[in-house]
């Protein structure tokens, strides 16, 4: 039982990762209204930027910014110093800046598109769009 | 300067989309040159880096002066070569053919248009130049936003069509971004070629395994491979003709490269042919794609419509050519990539050019259009002989290599289908023939109306149309240079 | 559609969760991911761009090229909002209704469809007028200096602290945003008209795109500051420095500019004042 408990404390990032993804994409696929759709596209990719931010965490070590880094740097003599295991790791970080940067681009068009969507059929509701096309 | 090929092929494209956003603000007269000059600059550079890899093999460029894998690093390889050419030459084609019509269908907002024109493409050949996996995956979300907005401008359902294609793009893209992430946390690193030196030991991780199904299944959406092909159809239909033909012939045929390059550089032929058991199952998806797609177009009543499922059958003839295991399979997808992109867009800029004097592009449209736009109708036909595989032109002999391909591998199934597909398209365009060439003659009036009179679209559009028939031919003359001195060293 | 929901995230679940037993615990320090490209992102980001924000270091030098597409990304995004939305000008008269604030009365006046000047007993009441609220108008007011400030801090300090220009673009985005919500888009407008942000936006990015061409120009790699240092007179590392807090510059402006784009088009339903 605390074997259990262990892996589930190793591996509770991935769990809520997981969980939070399928929830994004159920909601895409199965909701009907095109904003929620929107909404779970988000959580989807929420769910993704959390996984990634896990990757980069690392026991014992603080944010990557080297100590006593300001003022007179010095190039190549503090080097020594610097043991890359006391700093996180920040290559998820830089990656996930960009996922969020996407995501945000994304979720702007979305919405000017769903804005055109309702000018035209006044109803965000994908079953109504699709009567009204159908009754055409 | 031949060693900034690489960096050229992108960023100059880029920097004139700046320019041009600005210049939409400024002198909309200057937009068009400033794109139709980026573009020239692309296909020179990518020429020149043709040039370059067939001396070369491969040519490396590292942005930023840092070395792979700590900086991002260009990889420019035969494939990759041949892809960039096809790309800058179709989008240079489509750019010069779509002019006018352009100009008509939005006037105010010809800036926005074509910034978003050059950044689509500067998307698309970054996807095939980069050697970086989570580069790719940015690039992809460049080209998917402005094909979005591209797409959204078209007549009456184009935005909701559009809005469908965000959910499923965005589902795409970000399982590609999943995968990517699952390859990182299993070796370290984001590098293409770094990544498959890596993965040799790994081959037995599940980590490993999942990541190559989420990427798959991530390319395959944004393709739209068969049960995932559900936004294609409307999006391309009801786009804007200008961006009909410019997204039809590129988009899909980009990311099956994308899908190659995964299969022979990130996790090479060994690990998806002979580890997984999936590309039997693969293929019968790709035959499932090529006999929906090739029934659903038989249904379908105008041109784009058709032409959109003609374009899911050739996605299942490629994804199903590359899985088959074998070099011939291979070669004909590589190969198809090239001749599918000069097909669809010689057929698409034909269906513009109809547009564009008529109004329409139904199949009632094109009552006498043999005699009202002779040359438009001979694109037409050019481009569906090349589309059923009649042999002077370039349609055939990637056909041709498919089918030995699946004759080699035993998938007969695969076989029939593109057999059976070459034979609805031949329906397909003989039924185009027929309405364009008989209809007025077979009328109830017994005598036939008067002819109309000869109403060609003008020549900016015509010339561009003619250039691509005649590129069908050429590219059909050298398929055996271009298979000998580009594909077959790339195939291990 | 809604079995096929479940099926297919039934479907995704269980392929993730067969792959979770491979993956290395959580904040393992030995997992592939910190051992084999970062730690020398953290080793030599001193001693190579003399920046001690690792995140940084990465993100505008030695992955900037990513980072100039993902700017690239939010411009393009922008353009996409301006172009679907926005709607064209709309010929012939136009009835307006005024307010008179000393009266609270109401007056419809036809008038064409030059946009008015402020009177200032009259104001004009259309879809962008929002009722007064002293409070929040005063009291936003009084904090958008604040966010500016506080944005411009955020961008020029992302080398030594957390921040860069995407954090500042937006802080500083969101300060006209604000300014927008709590009076009306015609005041954020008066501030910073559409031109100024939607020439603003490709501007920034060509800060960006502009430094790395001009490394190209300059003989090196592009993107590869170390060329600058012949321009800026300082050593190649202290030129990489540099050539971020430019980038960084630029990233802010294009952010900034893009964030008041896509809101002014959504928010106006593309008609801004009086259409383009």
């Amino acid at each position: 039982m605390s074997d259990f408990f262990s892996s589930v404390a190793d591996y509770y990032n991935y769990l809520i990762y997981i969980v939070l993804m399928v929830i994004g994409l159920y909601a895409i696929i199965a909701k009907k209204n095109l904003v929620k759709k929107i909404v779970g596209m988000n959580i989807f990719q929420t769910a993704i930027i959390l996984f990634y931010v896990s990757i980069g965490a690392k026991r014992g070590a603080t944010i990557p910014i080297i100590e006593h880094g300001h003022g007179e740097a010095v190039h190549g003599a503090g080097s020594q110093a610097i043991k890359a295991a006391e700093y996180i790791n920040p290559l998820p970080h830089v990656l996930m800046l960009t996922a969020i940067v996407v995501a945000v681009a994304t979720l702007g068009v979305a919405l000017a598109l769903a804005i055109r969507v309702y000018n035209r059929y006044e109803t965000l509701e994908e079953d109504e769009i699709l009567a009204q096309l159908r009754e055409k | 300067m031949s060693q900034h090929y690489p960096a050229l092929l992108v960023t100059v494209p880029l920097l004139s989309a700046l320019l041009i956003s600005i210049l939409g603000w400024l002198s909309r007269r200057l937009c068009f040159p400033v794109a139709v000059a980026a573009l020239c600059v692309a296909l020179f550079s990518s020429v020149g880096l043709l040039f370059r890899v067939l001396n070369e093999d491969v040519v490396h460029y590292f942005l930023g002066g840092w070395a792979p894998p700590w900086g991002i690093a260009y990889r420019v390889d035969r494939l990759s070569a041949m892809v960039l050419v096809v790309v800058s030459a179709v989008a240079l084609i489509n750019l010069i053919a779509t002019r006018r019509s352009v100009e008509r269908e939005f006037p105010e907002k010809i800036g926005a248009f074509y910034t978003l024109y050059v950044l689509l493409i500067t998307g698309l050949m970054g996807i095939v130049v980069t050697g970086d996996a989570f580069n790719l995956y940015v690039l992809l979300e460049i080209t998917a936003l402005t094909g979005y907005g591209l797409i959204a401008m078209g007549e009456d359902r184009a935005p909701l069509a559009s809005l469908n294609y965000v959910y499923m793009g965005t589902i795409g893209a970000c399982f590609y971004l999943l995968g990517v992430g699952y390859l990182y946390i299993s070796t370290g690193s984001l590098n293409m070629a770094d990544i498959s030196a890596i993965l040799p030991s790994l081959y037995g991780s599940r980590v490993v395994l999942v990541a190559f199904i989420i990427c798959m299944v991530g390319v395959f959406l944004k393709m739209g491979f068969f049960p995932l092909h559900a936004w294609l159809p409307n999006a391309y239909t009801y786009a804007p003709s200008a961006v009909s033909s410019l997204v039809a012939p590129l988009m899909t045929k980009v990311m099956i490269y994308v899908m190659i390059r995964l299969i022979l550089t990130v996790f090479t032929p060994t690990f998806t042919f002979s580890r997984l058991a999936l590309n039997h199952s693969v293929v019968w998806l790709a035959v499932i794609a090529i006999f929906m797609g090739a029934v659903l177009a038989l249904g379908a009543r105008d041109m784009k419509r058709m032409l959109s499922y003609v374009i899911i059958a050739e996605v299942g003839y490629m994804v199903g050519g590359a899985w088959l295991g074998n070099r011939a399979g291979m070669t004909g997808a590589i190969l198809h990539i090239a001749n599918d992109a000069v097909m669809t867009l010689c057929v698409f800029l034909a269906v513009g050019n109809v547009v564009y004097r008529t109004g329409g592009y139904a199949f009632e449209d094109l009552k006498g259009m043999f005699r009202k736009m002779p040359y438009t109708m001979t694109g037409l036909v050019a481009g569906g002989l090349s589309m059923i595989g009649v042999p002077p032109t370039c349609g055939f002999f990637s056909k041709w290599y498919l089918i030995s391909g699946g004759v080699q591998a035993g998938q007969y199934g695969f076989v029939a289908a593109l057999v059976f597909s070459s034979l609805i398209n031949a329906v397909l365009f003989f039924r185009i023939i027929e309405i364009g060439y008989y209809e007025p003659f077979g009328s109830d009036h017994g005598h036939g109306p008067a002819p109309a009179p000869m109403e060609e679209a003008p020549l900016s559009m015509v010339v561009p149309l003619l250039v691509v028939v005649v590129g069908l031919v050429v590219m059909g003359a050298y398929t055996g240079d271009i298979v000998s001195g580009i594909i077959a060293p790339m195939i291990p | 559609m809604r079995t096929l929901g479940i099926l297919v995230a039934a479907l995704t679940c269980a392929l993730l969760f067969y792959a979770m037993g491979d993956f290395p615990p959580w904040a393992d320090p030995g997992s592939a991911a910190h051992t084999h490209v970062s730690p020398r992102y953290i080793e030599k980001t001193m001693e190579e761009t003399s920046v001690p924000n690792a995140v940084t270091a990465v993100l505008a030098d030695y992955r900037g090229f990513d980072t100039m597409f993902e700017t690239t990304v939010i411009f393009a995004a922008g353009v996409v909002c301006f172009f679907i939305l926005r709607l064209p000008k709309k010929e012939g008269p136009i009835f307006r209704r005024y307010r008179h604030t000393l009266t609270g009365m109401t007056i419809r006046v036809k008038c064409t469809r030059k946009i008015p000047p402020v009177l200032e007993e009259f104001e004009m009441i259309d879809n962008l007028w929002a009722p007064h609220d002293l409070i929040i108008k005063t009291s936003c007011r009084i904090l958008v200096p604040f966010l500016q400030l506080f944005g411009l801090y955020v961008i020029a300090h992302g080398h030594h602290s957390p921040g860069g220009g995407f954090q500042g673009g937006v802080i500083l985005g969101a300060s006209m945003i604000l300014l927008a919500i709590s009076h009306d888009l015609r005041t954020a407008l008066a501030r910073m008209g559409e031109k100024v942000h939607a020439l603003l936006c490709p501007i920034g990015v060509l800060i960006y795109a502009g430094t790395g061409a001009l490394c190209l120009v300059l003989g090196r790699d592009f993107l590869d500051y170390g060329a600058l240092a012949g321009i800026l007179h300082v050593d190649p590392v202290t030129a990489r420095s540099h050539g971020i807090l430019i980038v960084e510059i630029g990233v802010g402006l294009a952010v900034m500019a893009t964030m008041i784009w896509i809101y002014n088009n959504i928010s106006s339903r593309g008609e801004y004042d009086e259409g383009l």
